[in-house]
């Protein structure tokens, strides 16, 4: 009798344990199709690009890069005037938000109370948050005809003798996009800044005051330096954004598939060309090319990604280890 | 004191008052924005904005309502596919990492969220514009999915990992399995900031339109999943670079829906849900 329910129990249990472990494998393998599904979109994408521009790359080859030719009515096709367009506004946006964010960093992180700091940074979080087609709604009808009729004057007037300030003020171009890619760019200069300032420990900051140091020197020669390689990271990562940034670029910078010297001057980026042209492109060529474009901004992207990761990960790393 | 001190305390009063000044000017523009948004917009905005189709060119009045359903259909398509795909990569990463995979995984999602918008878009047209013989709602759901997914990945691994060591191993040492324990302790212990990553997900992609620009199209009557649709960031691009004064006004209207829209899920996504876990930690 009680051997009999021994054995039931003992075969319940292994049933139920085989039962188990059916269904944590099961588990197990639902989470990693859903995981793997993740590669499969990475795969298809570099795939796709790559397939889908193939007439583009057999026909022009690398000089593609360097044409300045864009005509799609004879079907002549170069990038060059669209890669200097997304290089030239992404520097100009960088020139303006890498002062005016790592300097909001350094305040929130070395001179705001701590209360004060988290608030104010979740206000400029939110800047991250608004889509890009409003910055272009808001830059053509506020910051062009601003530009227009009072900072391109004023920058002719003062600054006129240099080639990059030259020719008619229209208050679109390359400067204006850079000045939007600037507000767009500066909420992740900033908060990725904040934190690896944050990271820097508090000993060092100590040692620098007792030794004499101004509140200023502290900050600038010891703390900065410390988290050199994070603030590094989060330029790239706006570098990076600055350079696929397509809707409120594409609002403000003119739209002309030639390379200017002049900032003031109307230009074009390849997030741009694509965003404009892509939807009525036929024939063969010209969706092949646009999709070549998009091959080299994501090409661009990717490494520039890749190294702000780095970066980041290296500071926030040695930061938390020695404090 | 010396000449040099003075000199010193000067350079550090005027840069830390730089930097303070950088500090104002940023957050600045973000109510500036807001201002212009809300006075601009607000003078536009009507009922009819949220009832009618848009108005031939010329011709005054009309709204925006076919892309406002539109972005709701195409935004909810997308975190259809997106979520559950997202949620459950998410899960893995937390929960059975082996080493050479997951960081795979890991490094490509992180990839694939810094992707430019417009490239995404590229890849749904290939993908589904292409084999279907024309612009539709759905391809515009694919291209916001795949945004979408990178994104509830790494917050949902995120934040199952800071469910405490503690409460796992005392459902374990209950005699639950790993998928009962995940299931009935690691994920309700996690759900809010899981659920705060997936609302700041979907805020995001809803505000996207460069990737629907030649997938979903625009559309100036009712569309649908199958046909081009009409959303209301492309309309408000659409809108914001015609000629017409009107159409410009509507812009501006369709500007203060949609960022009212947005922030209010991402304050309330961060204020209201708040960080992390749902029991304190052990």
């Amino acid at each position: 009798m009680s051997c009999s329910m021994g054995t039931t129990a003992a075969v319940s249990a292994t049933a139920v344990k085989g039962q188990s472990q059916a269904g944590d494998t099961i588990a197990r393998l639902i989470t990693v199709i859903f995981a793997a599904s993740l590669l499969v979109v990475a795969a298809l994408l570099v795939f796709q690009l790559f397939s889908r521009s193939a007439d583009a790359r057999h026909q022009f080859g690398l000089g593609f890069l360097s044409s300045s030719a864009w005509n799609p009515v004879t079907d002549e096709f170069g990038a060059w005037p669209f890669i200097y367009g997304t290089i030239v506004t992404s520097v100009v946006g960088l020139l303006i938000s890498i002062p005016l964010g790592v300097g909001a960093a350094m305040f929130l992180s070395e001179l705001a109370p701590a209360g004060v700091s988290n608030a104010l940074t979740f206000v400029v979080e939110l800047l991250a948050a608004i889509p890009s087609v409003i910055y272009g709604l808001l830059a053509i009808f506020t910051l062009v005809p601003l530009m227009r009729s009072y900072v391109e004057p004023f920058l002719k007037a003062t600054l006129g003798f240099l080639p990059l300030f030259s020719g008619p003020a229209f208050g679109v171009g390359y400067l204006t996009a850079g000045v939007v890619l600037a507000i767009m760019t500066v909420p992740f200069i900033i908060s990725v800044s904040r934190e690896s300032l944050l990271a820097v420990p508090r000993e060092q900051r100590e040692a620098a005051l007792a030794l004499g140091a101004t509140r200023w020197e502290t900050t600038w020669q010891i703390v900065v330096p410390y988290a050199k390689l994070g603030i590094l990271g989060s330029i790239f990562l706006g570098l990076a954004r600055a350079l696929g940034e397509t809707m409120a670029v594409t609002m403000v910078i003119g739209n002309d598939p030639k390379a200017h010297v002049s900032l003031l001057a109307s230009g074009y980026s390849i997030a741009a060309v694509i965003a404009n042209e892509f939807a009525e492109a036929g024939g063969r060529l010209h969706p092949s090319a646009l999709v070549e474009l998009g091959l080299v901004l994501f090409g661009l992207t990717i490494v520039i990604n890749g190294l702000a990761r780095l970066m980041i990960v290296a500071t926030t790393s040695k930061g938390s280890k020695r404090s | 004191m010396s000449r040099l001190l003075i000199w010193r305390k000067l350079v550090n009063g005027v840069m830390l008052s730089l930097t303070g000044v950088c500090t104002v000017l940023t957050v600045a523009a973000l109510f500036a924005i807001l201002g212009l948004l809300i006075y601009n917009g607000g003078k536009s905005l009507s009922w009819s904005f949220f009832t009618q189709l848009p108005a031939p060119p010329g011709e005054l009045g009309g709204g925006l309502a076919n892309a406002i359903v539109g972005s709701v259909q195409i935004v909810g398509a997308a975190a259809l596919i997106g979520i559950p795909i997202g949620f459950f990569a998410g899960v893995y990463l937390s929960e059975y990492e082996d080493k050479m995979f997951a960081s795979v995984v890991r490094y490509v999602a992180d990839l694939l969220n810094g992707v430019p918008s417009i490239v995404v878009g590229i890849l749904a047209w290939a993908l589904v514009v292409k084999p279907m013989g024309g612009f539709s709602g759905l391809a515009g759901s694919a291209a916001l999915s795949v945004m979408l997914i990178p994104i509830v990945t790494r917050q949902t691994e995120q934040f199952l990992r800071e469910v405490p060591l503690s409460l796992r191993e005392a459902a374990l040492a209950l005699g639950a399995n790993k998928w009962k324990m995940i299931a009935t302790v690691v994920v309700p212990a996690g759900s809010k900031g899981v659920l705060t990553g997936m609302i700041l997900g979907v805020a995001r992609i809803s505000g996207e339109s460069a990737p629907l620009l030649f997938t979903a199209l625009s559309n100036q009557f009712w569309g649908g999943l199958t046909e081009p649709t009409a959303s209301l960031p492309v309309m408000i691009y659409k809108l914001a670079t015609s000629p017409y004064d009107d159409w410009n006004r509507q812009a501006w209207a369709g500007g203060l829906v949609l960022i009212g829209l947005v922030l209010i899920a991402n304050v309330s996504a961060r204020l209201v849900l708040a960080r992390g876990v749902s029991v304190p930690r052990g």
